[in-house]
């Protein structure tokens, strides 16, 4: 066939008219998808868990400062006799003036001991039950057993200020019986708050190392000068689209792997695997709910890293630019965990107001709290910014990058200097 | 194509500015109209009121040195950029990107993936464009064979030389076969054999009916390919018609030589006619006239030259080349510049 021949050939029976902005979106999406799962970056995509090992450790530390920081587990006291009650506390208010204890609630309902250590809003992390003479501590075995011995001096201490109503010599230290249950409301919410902040620990590492790769993406684009080609083919808003969701579909595909060495390894080897605390709206829904927020951390700070990349003309402008961007997304992610140490504050609300942030708050509330309609309102509220920082970002590109303008002004300028 | 393009627009003569060159309307569709179109750029005007009307099937040529505003130009009639004012269609569309099939592009900057095999870049690029990836792979596989790249079908683009790369770069702005192609500086990097080649290509696909359009600083692609032309020069169009129109914008030389220096013969040539005289051995001169060719014609001058005893030893009358009528149009300064360009990238 000669090259005439070809090159003459009839027209494409789809001859006129153009992808609509999905096509083109998943023309560009596969080509880079392909091209990432090939690539040695993907090797190194899918060992990035054992950076992840390491940094962990250093969430985990985050995790139990962050637990640390909340209001300490306290001492519900549920006595029998309302009068040893009081006691108790006298004797607790003011022992506590001379040696650290822990905090107590003298309980006047009828609350049985399972619901106070259900009642999160108790902070209960042991129940006092029996009497001065046989109190029993009821509660989780770590939290009762350092419990004890604070428990029976101020029992002994209760005793000798009931004169008359106790049954043992003044002054002899009772004998405090354990009890120890399954878990606690206190001792469940450090668990959650530990399951929040490695969970957002996790998003923060994945979202920055895709928003880099997605950098490096559009920096080896413009390093081969294809970028005018998508330019003058398909809508800029495509290749926004196709680019982000390339790397998302990338990174599910990590995810996937990763969960199933995950899975594999636990199957293999019980105990292996360190498992967190369930979060409070279940692990299923957790993890549906840690793929939607980790998409939408992704596709905000991924248009923040575009955009960036898009409006620097040079390739090394684009790795100043992007410095800026970086610092913000650490920013992003401390802001987060410290609202999540702040539940219900300001800084809680305000982070889940600034779009950026939004998504690692509410993954942090999904580990916290068992509601689950906020989840919705705060899915529709990301999707509208994600929609927003595209749009705005495809704009800036095509008026930024795709011009030759300022390169000549700046000739003339240094011309004109020059004379 | 040389008649239609004389008449290169279909525009109302009122809506055009003075500075632009277009004789009558035209019957005929257009592949691209172009009015008033201007862009700055950081409150500079990289494009100031361009006008340009290329008829469909035509060869079109963009001339102007660097810096000129082509690829501005270009990179708007596709709407990579849009215009700060003015208007453009492509097919009568205002926005080219609703008829992107139709449209094949080559820039400046030529860019491939360099992981990339040769074949799957040109089905990317077909893929870009709404063909298929399985059919732009076929189709990818055909052209590379028939320009002689059957080799490097498999290879990938970092593999292949600049020149290889360039032409795959150039497949792969045809895989889609469209009715437009437009070509920014598709001659620069390439030797002189390629160069040829690529004119080859250029006028196989005029053959087919498809319109091409492509910019360049060397007059004489333009001169060679193109049947019109818009000259760029900072920004502005102080021509656009077709290549004989521009050339003829300058009237034809005559050169004379004669044995007779004097007489009233002499009456016959310009005031400004350039005179040269060369002595011969035995005492014998020879005179050298150098004169645009008169407005009453080649007839009156031979009439009065023989009648006058002129002692003609020869006459020859050449038209204008296309750089004169670049130097003519544009002026000397700009026309300086593209052949300085037109050296820079040769070497």
């Amino acid at each position: 066939m000669s090259a005439a021949s070809v090159l003459s050939s009839s027209p494409s029976p789809s001859s006129a008219g153009r992808l609509s902005l999905m096509q083109a979106a998943f023309v560009v999406a596969r080509r880079d998808f392909l091209a990432i799962l090939l690539s040695k970056a993907f090797i190194l995509f899918l060992l990035g868990p054992l950076l992840f090992v390491g940094i962990s450790a250093a969430g985990g530390s985050a995790a139990t400062r962050a637990a640390d920081s909340v209001a300490p587990p306290r001492l519900a006291v549920t006595l029998a006799n309302a009068g040893e009650r009081a006691a108790f506390s006298q004797a607790h208010a003011r022992l506590n003036q001379l040696v650290s204890l822990p905090p107590i609630t003298a309980i006047e309902d009828d609350r049985t001991i399972d619901q106070l250590l259900t009642d999160k809003s108790g902070n209960f992390a042991g129940v006092l039950s029996g009497s001065l003479a046989k109190p029993t501590l009821n509660g989780t075995g770590a939290s009762i057993a350092s419990w004890r011995g604070e428990v029976a001096l101020m029992a002994a201490q209760a005793s000798s200020t009931v004169a008359g109503q106790v049954s043992f010599q003044s002054g002899q230290i009772p004998d405090v019986a354990l009890s120890p249950r399954e878990s606690s409301g206190a001792a469940q919410r450090r668990g959650n708050l530990q399951t929040a902040t490695a969970a957002i620990t996790m998003l923060f590492l994945l979202s920055m190392l895709l928003a880099g790769m997605v950098l490096t993406n559009l920096v080896e684009e413009k390093g081969n000068k294809i970028i005018e080609i998508l330019a003058a083919s398909i809508p800029m808003d495509a290749v926004f689209l196709g680019k982000l969701f390339a790397m998302l579909a990338v990174s599910f595909v990590g995810i996937t792997v990763w969960a199933t060495v995950g899975v594999a390894l636990a199957a293999v080897a019980p105990g292996s695997i360190p498992t967190p605390s369930a979060p409070a709206i279940g692990w299923p829904l957790f993890a549906a709910l840690f793929l939607v927020y980790f998409a939408m951390a992704y596709l905000l700070i991924g248009s923040v890293f575009l955009t960036v990349g898009a409006m620097a003309p040079t390739v090394r402008d684009v790795q100043t630019l992007s410095m800026p961007a970086t610092i913000l997304q650490v920013l992003v992610f401390f802001m987060a965990s410290f609202a999540v140490a702040d539940a219900g504050g300001p800084v809680e609300t305000a982070a889940i107001a600034f779009p950026l942030s939004s998504p690692y708050v509410m993954l942090a509330r999904s580990a916290q709290f068992d509601t689950l309609w906020w989840h919705g309102a705060a899915i529709a509220y990301q999707l509208l910014w994600v929609a927003l920082f595209v749009r705005v970002g495809a704009s800036l590109f095509r008026r930024k990058v795709m011009q030759s303008g300022p390169a000549k002004s700046r000739r003339r300028f240094l011309r004109r200097k020059a004379a | 194509m040389n008649s239609a393009l004389s008449q290169a627009s279909t525009m109302s003569n009122d809506t055009l500015p003075q500075n632009t060159v277009v004789t009558g309307p035209v019957p005929g569709p257009l592949a691209i109209e172009a009015k008033g179109l201007v862009k700055r750029f950081d409150g500079v005007a990289a494009v100031n009121g361009v006008d340009i009307s290329v008829p469909q099937g035509a060869i079109y040529g963009i001339l102007g040195p660097n810096g000129a505003g082509k690829t501005t130009t270009l990179r708007m009639l596709l709407g990579i950029i849009d215009p700060d004012e003015g208007v453009r269609r492509v097919f009568s569309h205002e926005r080219p990107h609703d008829i992107g099939r139709m449209i094949g592009y080559l820039p400046e900057e030529r860019g491939l993936y360099p992981s990339m095999k040769s074949v799957d870049a040109i089905a990317f690029m077909g893929a870009l464009r709404g063909v298929p990836h399985h059919e732009g792979r076929q189709r990818g596989r055909e052209l590379m064979k028939a320009h002689g790249l059957g080799h490097a079908i498999e290879k990938q683009i970092r593999q292949l030389s600049k020149g290889m790369a360039q032409t795959v770069q150039l497949l792969g702005t045809l895989v889609h076969r469209p009715r437009l192609v437009v070509l920014d500086e598709p001659f620069s990097g390439l030797d002189a054999i390629n160069q040829g080649k690529l004119e080859q290509m250029i006028r196989a696909l005029a053959d087919d009916g498809v319109t091409v359009i492509f910019s360049t600083h060397v007059i004489h692609h333009a001169e060679r390919l193109c049947e019109g032309v818009a000259i760029i020069a900072g920004g502005k169009v102080p021509y656009a018609g077709s290549v004989d129109e521009a050339r003829d914008r300058i009237p034809a030389q005559v050169k004379l030589e004669t044995r007779i220096g004097e007489g009233a013969w002499r009456e016959a040539l310009p005031y400004n006619a350039e005179h040269e005289t060369k002595s011969a051995t035995g005492g014998d001169s020879t005179h050298f006239w150098h004169f645009p060719l008169p407005s009453t014609g080649i007839e009156m001058l031979l009439r009065a030259l023989i009648e006058g005893g002129a002692g003609i030893l020869s006459l020859s009358i050449e038209r204008a080349g296309l750089h004169d009528a670049f130097v003519e149009i544009a002026g000397e300064a700009a026309a300086r510049a593209m052949e300085a360009d037109a050296e820079g990238a040769a070497k």
